[in-house]
């Protein structure tokens, strides 16, 4: 293999074992940091020797027995210091005893529950949102700082800094290198589903003349749900993340239009919804039920997603259950948008009335004040009951919120065609 | 990314030899590991060329040809479907796979994504997907 090929493999393997490496390493050292650090020197010596001594057959292992004697390295250098801290009479920081474990032992213990501490690490609370998604990408994803900088279009140096306070915090925190138990785990779940959605959610965000970074953080958060469901299989909520993530993927290729413009669910060509990851979102969601999960947030907004998924045509769509999981989201995640999106089930279920009475009554909402979809489906609901002059201004007062060129423009068409649906009576 | 992985198929395979027990066994670890891993979206065996069947359509005529098959070489034991960084992270994976295999063959397809058409549909594309799409709308109306 010639060295750059060599170069591209050993990206390869990083991209695969790098997770793993540093979550067996931190259990070791305590500190996700250093043991960044140290999965860091294992790249760099198989980036001088396996261009001249080859790919090891089991490369995971190689890194992992290289980081494992870095680790030692360090662990006896501060111990040598300690003693002479001792020695000198120095008090000692409140340090952690670092005795050298039984490192092999330690290391036999399974990988896999490693990865599930760094990932509930990653999102500890006592970080910031956006510094749970930059270490959650770098040290799970196995990004490299530039990826994800350009990813969520920040400099580089920003990123490298979130990173760089992030492992600070926790090590000053003195964050426990733990899965969570009792009580606090459902909290510290949360917080790592939520993480995993939003990298989802910027990546479906991205548009057309975005950087492929953009999209790619959809496949990302993909990949580390398809692992943490693995991880922690008897969690509902996860299997309802992934779930949920794999339907939405599914239409990716539906949603943007030949000019870039955003596709409406009900107006999707349905034959470009890709059928293997609703297959994929069903199969998660079952699962999820089956843990008996059917009611959390992330379950039933698969559940609704599933029930628009399992619909042939728009005319398909089963409006009544997709109203009562919405009544259900309601208590258990409630919110104004969620109001919002009830009553739109609810007149697709039972008539536009039923429908703009709850949108009336969202009204006064002042988080919705500003937010262009609410007078965009009063418009429509009004629209539908053949109240034209109402339903203009709605459109046309949809048209001023929005912050999309193309969707204004989409708007202001709706409203002149109210126009010309006016009575006469009704002309000004 | 996504990559088609195809196993070429052997003498073994298409006598329909089953695999060992050990084999079973070593392979059921890989894929559970793979699956693990976030990378394995769909994979299945499939039946000897004996089972298959081509289809042929030239110059107006359909031809129908039963197996078995003879250009081994060209011919499919499984397939597996990855979503995959790149096509090195493919190439690693399919090497442990063959590693677990003992010994064999696949060749690795990415997959056409929307991104591999350039920035713009051709016009032509974009006009068929207008045309489609007012299709459904003429229908949803109805």
């Amino acid at each position: 293999m010639t060295a750059p090929n060599t170069h591209r493999a050993i990206e390869a393997v990083w991209r695969i074992e790098s997770a793993k490496l540093i979550a067996g390493l931190a259990r070791i050292v305590g500190d996700v940091g250093l043991a960044e650090d140290l999965a860091q020197d294992a790249l760099v010596t198989a980036l001088e020797r396996w261009p001249e001594s080859g790919v090891p057959d089991n490369p995971g292992a190689w890194l992992m027995a290289t980081g494992k004697n870095r680790a030692i390295d360090r662990l006896r250098r501060r111990k040598l210091l300690e003693r002479k801290h001792e020695e000198l009479g120095h008090e000692l920081e409140a340090q952690q005893e670092m005795a050298v474990p039984d490192l092999d032992a330690a290391l036999d213990d399974d990988i896999g529950d490693d990865l599930l501490r760094l990932m509930f690490t990653a999102c500890h609370p006592v970080l910031s949102t956006e510094a749970r998604v930059a270490l959650t990408l770098r040290l799970l994803g196995g990004l490299t700082t530039e990826e994800i900088a350009r990813a969520f279009l920040v400099p580089a140096t920003t990123v490298a800094q979130r990173i760089v306070r992030a492992k600070r915090t926790l090590a000053e925190a003195r964050v426990p290198f733990e899965v969570p138990r009792g009580s606090e785990l459902a909290a510290r779940l949360s917080s790592v589903l939520g993480v995993l959605y939003l990298v989802f959610n910027e990546g479906y965000s991205a548009t057309a003349g975005d950087d492929w970074m953009r999209p790619a953080l959809c496949e990302d958060a993909l990949r580390l749900g398809r692992i943490l469901a693995e991880l922690a299989p008897e969690e509902p909520e996860v299997h309802g993340l992934v779930a949920l993530m794999e339907i939405q993927a599914s239409r990716s290729k539906a949603r943007i239009g030949p000019s870039g413009e955003p596709i409406l669910l009900l107006d999707q060509n349905r034959a470009r919804w890709d059928q293997l990851l609703i297959r994929r979102g069903l199969a998660a969601l079952a699962r999820a039920e089956e843990q008996g999960g059917a009611f959390g947030p992330y379950a039933l907004q698969a559940a609704i997603a599933a029930c628009h998924a399992r619909a042939r045509t728009p005319g398909e769509t089963d409006w009544t259950r997709i109203a009562a999981l919405y009544d259900s989201l309601a208590q258990v995640a409630p919110s104004p948008i969620v109001e919002l999106n009830r009553a739109v089930a609810i007149s697709m279920a039972f008539g536009p009335e039923v429908g703009l009475e709850r949108v009336d009554a969202l009204m006064s909402e002042p988080t919705l004040e500003n937010y262009h979809l609410l007078p965009a489906v009063r418009g429509d609901l009004l629209e539908k009951l053949d109240r034209f002059d109402e339903a203009r201004a709605e459109f046309e007062r949809a048209a001023s919120l929005t912050r999309n060129a193309r969707e204004r423009q989409l708007l202001l068409e709706r409203a002149v065609a109210c126009e010309g649906n006016l009575r006469p009576e009704e002309q000004e | 990314m996504r990559c088609l992985g195809l196993l070429k198929a052997d003498q073994e395979t298409e006598a329909g030899v089953p695999p060992t027990p050990e084999l079973m066994a070593r392979m059921g670890e890989f894929m559970e590991e793979i699956t693990k891993a976030g990378v394995l979206l769909a994979t299945d065996g499939l039946h000897p060329s004996s089972k298959g069947k081509r289809v042929r359509l030239s110059k107006g005529e359909v031809t129908v040809t039963d197996g078995p098959f003879t250009e081994s070489k060209e011919l499919v034991a499984s397939y597996a479907l990855f979503d995959v960084k790149s096509m090195e992270e493919a190439v690693e994976w399919t090497r442990r796979f063959l590693e677990v295999l003992g010994e064999g063959e696949c060749e690795i397809r990415p997959i056409f994504e929307p991104s591999d058409f350039g920035e713009e549909f051709t016009p032509e594309q974009r006009e068929a997907e207008e045309r489609q799409r007012a299709q459904m709308d003429a229908k949803a109306k109805r």
